[in-house]
């Protein structure tokens, strides 16, 4: 196969842009994607098999079959898990990534959350660093990146967001039935609620119309394309160019290197299961937070016996995501208007400066609702089955509003990433395991957030409120609602919430002792090899990490462009 | 995937439309002898969790369990995803039956609504495990998508005042009607 400049392994909401800038930029590349080319065609807004609520599989990869992990409970117990399972810790497998069918939920976040070091010092047992960037590295590329993909929203009257130099693109949606109940709450609060910036599309942009406010959105693709992730921005542009092949179903089984230590390129198994190698100047991998660590891992040779970049036996750890913490209120009048995208409001006042604890999260209200999430949801003492059940589910199906949020965790050195030595997918590769747990005092706070959310919904005028914190989060992993529940017992201390929102496996740093790659996502080790998507995270922020991801993959990008030196890589 | 979905649907539908006893049914698994209406369950391991589901999601003013296909959407997905359940079901609805036959002298199936409701109770107590399994599945093939086979012409989101066909737009017009106020 003819030897290319870069190969990309992964066709998600890093891999994309990588993809668009090194081919604008003018190199040959090749993007792996182990998932399929879906369309917005095979959006078919089926409750039970999305994303999202998963009890008949993933609609966007991967299959139940043939793609096992393993995970450790905290008494040391194997299990192995399917993807459609909550301790799997899926995102998607297919091109766009998570983007295709998330939320689209695309926060900045906060100046202090690259230092959380610095700003609240580390507590013991965990691991939290600053980021070897700043937030105001990262503007232009937050700016790119909400131009690029194309965000709406309204940024305006937040008080605590960092300082931005152009407004968003593109107006918030129309604000629904919930935003009209939480909103005056909310300043009577003395809070600063805005509207959600969104990958959706308020109004025609990038050639696309605007969303149709449809009852199946987060977990779901969008029918009418009008949900921004890579698959209908970047990758048709590095397309275009005539630079970049993309080739799905390939499922990559390593990073070839030679004797002087430098990759020469990937081998994969293409879409028949053949053995094929593509050699390259440069390897990228963009493969989520633990199938990139999987293929470093999985990438062993002479010189790199452990895996590449592990030579300090940091590829893996640090795994992260985000506590879901929040309150569901009860409401004595409709809040269901049936329009999406449901979520519409947020507020930001609680990401930091809680007395005595670190960081803290947004609270925003949730994506709307189907009927089989209001299934365990319906308000405490309500029978759980016969036709009490049914009655609830009539009387508070649509009088129900869910605040919640991503309390930022405090990364932990044990929550991680590792190969099984037994269990291997379809492929014969060995999976990964997965163990540890973020450092406690994620919980506390997280329950204070799950408080702040109750009493949001009070003032709202709520007549009843649960909250969704501690043993209720562990149902939750996937931060789905109720009706996903995988089989093996879960509880809050022994499960890591990562799923979707999974980062920190390879993360950034100036020292090669305690980190995996550098500041523009180099790997220490092996200078033509990168890492680039959520892996690299150093902490997670109390926001929803895609533009983060989005704008490190635009960031890291330029840093490649800029050392390009016509063949080869030196930096 | 897709081929077995689409199979299955066809199957059904001969099913229905012959009114037949089929023999693809038993070849999937029924019990020797017992062929049936299913693809997995037997007719009468299909009787007693009709009996069981409508318990779960009982007819009031609006249909049970069975009434919009919730057993079509169990049966359906015993050869799908949930061949995992396959002993679950069987051994647990087994259960089930003997629990009415210890208490009540007849069959699940044969009693009446309210013992069946004290059995249900009874089965919860005994192996919740199994229970749990069976009210989740008939709230998915009650509460969820139309297309697996269960919540039929979406009656429990009409039940839930949701618009079907759902109003899409932001003006939502009732395309039926023309653009309303």
């Amino acid at each position: 196969m003819k030897r290319v400049n870069a190969v990309v392994v992964g066709a998600g909401a890093a891999g994309g842009i990588v993809a668009k800038e090194l081919s604008v930029a003018g190199l040959s590349v090749v993007l792996l994607e182990r998932g399929k080319w879906y369309t917005a065609y095979d959006c078919r807004k089926d409750d039970l098999r999305n994303q999202r609520t998963t009890v008949l599989g993933n609609a966007f990869g991967p299959e139940d079959e043939g793609n096992p992990r393993v995970w450790v409970d905290a008494q040391g117990g194997l299990h192995t898990v399917l993807p459609s399972e909550g301790p799997y810790q899926n995102d998607a497998a297919c091109v766009g990534g998570g983007t295709f069918s998330y939320g689209a939920q695309a926060w900045r976040y906060m100046p202090q959350d690259f230092k959380m070091r610095s700003t609240y010092g580390a507590p013991e047992g965990s691991s939290l660093e600053d980021w070897p960037i700043s937030y105001d590295d990262l503007e232009p590329f937050y700016e790119k990146a909400e131009y690029e993909i194309g965000i709406s929203g309204d940024y305006s009257g937040a008080p605590f967001l960092g300082a931005r130099k152009r407004p968003l693109p593109m107006p918030p949606l129309p604000p629904g039935r919930e935003f009209g109940i939480l909103e005056p709450a909310a300043r009577r609060l003395g809070l600063h609620p805005i509207h959600i910036p969104m990958a959706r599309n308020s109004v025609p942009y990038n050639g696309r119309g605007p969303c149709m406010r449809c009852r199946w959105c987060c977990g779901f693709a969008c029918e009418v394309d009008a949900k921004n992730g890579s698959q209908n921005t970047v990758i048709p542009i590095a397309l275009n160019t005539g630079n970049c092949e993309l080739r799905t179903q390939c499922m990559v089984k390593e990073i070839l290197t030679d004797d002087r230590g430098r990759a020469r390129g990937v081998s994969y198994f293409d879409e028949r299961g053949h053995l094929q190698e593509q050699l390259a100047d440069i390897v990228i991998v963009s493969g989520c937070a633990t199938e990139s660590a999987r293929l470093l891992l999985n990438s062993r040779s002479r010189l790199f016996p452990s895996g590449l970049g592990n030579r300090y036996d940091q590829v893996g750890r640090n795994l992260q995501g985000h506590q879901y913490t929040g309150a569901l209120g009860y409401f004595d009048f409709d809040t269901y208007d049936d329009v999406g995208p449901g979520a519409d409001i947020a507020i930001c006042d609680y990401n930091h400066g809680t007395p005595g604890l670190r960081g803290g999260g947004m609270l925003a209200n949730e994506f709307i609702r189907l009927p089989i999430h209001s299934i365990d949801h319906l308000p405490t003492g309500t029978p759980s089955w016969g036709l009490g059940h049914k009655k609830g589910m009539r009387d508070w199906h649509r009088r129900t509003i869910v605040i919640i949020g991503p309390t930022q965790q405090i990364p932990s050195a044990e929550a991680r990433v590792t190969l099984d030595p037994t269990v291997k997918d379809k492929w014969g590769l060995p999976v990964v395991r997965i163990q540890g747990n973020c450092h406690p005092e994620t919980y506390e706070i997280g329950d204070i957030q799950a408080e702040r959310a109750q009493k949001w919904l009070l003032e709202a005028g709520a007549i009843g409120t649960r909250l969704l914190s501690q043993a209720q989060n562990a149902e939750k992993v996937t931060h789905g609602t109720g009706a996903n529940k995988g089989s093996p017992p879960k509880s809050h201390s022994e499960l890591i919430p990562a799923a979707q929102h999974q980062a920190g496996t390879c993360r950034m740093g100036n020292d090669p002792q305690g980190s995996v790659v550098s500041k523009d996502c180099q790997v220490h080790d092996i200078d033509n090899v990168f890492v680039i998507d959520a892996s690299v995270h150093v902490t997670n922020g109390g926001f929803n990490p895609a533009l983060t991801i989005m704008a490190v993959a635009y960031h890291a990008s330029a840093a490649l462009v800029r050392n390009w030196k016509g063949t080869g890589f030196r930096s | 995937m897709q081929s077995g979905r689409k199979a299955g649907v066809v199957t059904r539908r001969q099913f229905v439309a012959a009114g037949a006893v089929g023999g693809v049914a038993a070849a999937i698994g029924c019990k020797a002898g017992g062929k049936g209406n299913w693809e997995y369950l037997s007719d009468q391991q299909a009787n007693v969790l009709a009996a069981l589901c409508d318990q779960i999601v009982p007819a009031d003013e609006f249909p049970s369990a069975s009434q919009v296909g919730v057993l079509n959407y169990i049966d359906r997905q015993l050869v799908r995803p949930y061949r995992r359940h396959q002993d679950a079901y069987r051994d647990g609805l087994a259960q089930a039956d003997a629990i009415s036959r210890k208490h009540f002298g007849r069959g699940l199936s044969e009693v009446t609504s309210a013992q069946q409701l004290e059995a249900a109770a009874a089965l919860e107590q005994e192996n919740g495990v199994f229970f749990n399994l069976v009210r989740n599945h008939t709230f998915e093939g009650y509460y969820g998508s139309p297309r697996h086979g269960g919540n039929r012409d979406a009656q429990s989101w009409r039940m839930l005042g949701l618009a079907e066909p759902p109003a899409l737009g932001r003006a939502q017009y009732d395309l039926r009607k023309g653009a309303t106020s």
